[in-house]
């Protein structure tokens, strides 16, 4: 169990979208756009009193009558108006944060590598092509009507029966998804604004987690 | 209208003189070989304008040594040292593909007449030129 051995620095935040930048070479950069924080630090875990190390961090705002007691009560121990959406990051230096910290875009420089977390957009009820990337059947040559069908899912009296997890067809997307080491291009701590290389998942509006590159140097 | 507007903001180009497809542009591109850096033209009719913001492009389309070369630029990138409108083209439609199925003579687009004088016309493009 090497887990928490890493210092982890994140943020969570809102996409805004994509759109493209030039950097300093003229070469064309395409980068999404994140609103990230301002987060707070609602709870700090600690080896001794939860057998682990954490840090708790929370993003967006929240009319406070929405919010149950419980939740209220746990705000209010920290210190701060209640928000959307917690998180937990485990590292290491969990015992450096403080109950009520914000924690801003400037939590990041340009070039650091990150990982990107969000709820992928849903596809709806996906054939095998789009959701598995099959190739499909031949749409001439006398195919008849199964063009983008998946073919044999199986032998017949052996096994007798279709193996667990066979890729079919169903509902796609809408799932949450970790993007790998990305880079970050530009921070903009003035709006907050985190410049990310590259697709980050979920739709515009939707809410990321921005973390140091768990891969990677 | 995104929420990051400001931030497109600062790499749009204002220097950008309006042309649309049909006219012939002179485009001096900044080379960079090794160290040194020069400006190339590259000159040829506009035969689109795609996009809108700052991920615009326009292609333009000339014919070098009997080969026809086509050059998409984003309309917004730096490369880009200016553009020069050399003539506004006759024409009526906004993509000219069909001039790649073309040649000689009758790849040639008229020029546009403005409904002025033609000497006040003539003075006019010639001052442009200037």
């Amino acid at each position: 169990m090497t887990v928490a051995q890493k210092t982890v620095k994140g943020v969570l935040g809102e996409k805004l979208g994509m759109t493209q930048v030039w950097d300093a070479d003229n070469r064309l950069i395409p980068v999404t756009v994140v609103q990230a924080g301002p987060c707070v630090v609602t709870q700090v875990r600690a080896d001794e009193t939860d057998g682990y190390a954490a840090v708790q961090i929370a993003f967006g705002a929240i009319d406070p009558r929405k919010v149950n007691k419980p939740m209220s009560g746990h705000f209010e121990k920290a210190g701060v108006t209640p928000r959307r959406h917690l998180v937990e990051l485990r590292t290491a230096d969990a015992g450096d944060y403080e109950l009520g910290q914000e924690i801003t875009a400037d939590l990041f420089e340009a070039g650091q590598r990150v990982d990107a977390t969000g709820t992928t957009k849903g596809k709806g009820f996906a054939g095998v092509m789009k959701r598995h990337g099959f190739h499909g059947v031949s749409s001439s040559h006398g195919a008849h009507r199964n063009h983008r069908k998946p073919g044999s899912i199986g032998g017949c009296s052996t096994p007798g029966r279709v193996f667990k997890g066979m890729r079919m067809a169903g509902r796609m997307g809408g799932v949450r998804q970790t993007t790998q080491n990305l880079t970050i291009h530009a921070v903009d701590a003035e709006k907050g604004l985190l410049l990310i290389k590259g697709a980050v998942p979920g739709p515009r509006g939707g809410i990321v987690l921005i973390r140091t590159a768990a891969k990677g140097a | 209208m995104q929420k990051f507007d400001a931030l497109d903001k600062a790499s749009l180009r204002d220097d950008i003189p309006a042309f649309r497809a049909g006219d012939t542009l002179k485009v001096h591109v900044k080379v960079v070989e090794g160290t040194r850096s020069r400006v190339q033209v590259f000159q040829g009719v506009v035969i689109r304008r795609h996009g809108g913001g700052i991920g615009e492009t326009f292609t333009v389309r000339k014919i070098s040594f009997g080969v026809g070369v086509e050059r998409t630029f984003p309309l917004h990138t730096p490369i880009i040292d200016h553009i020069e409108v050399v003539t506004r083209g006759d024409v009526r439609r906004a993509k000219l593909y069909y001039l790649r199925g073309l040649r000689g003579k009758a790849a040639k687009i008229r020029e546009k007449r403005d409904n002025v004088p033609a000497k006040a016309g003539a003075a006019k493009t010639t001052a442009k030129k200037a």
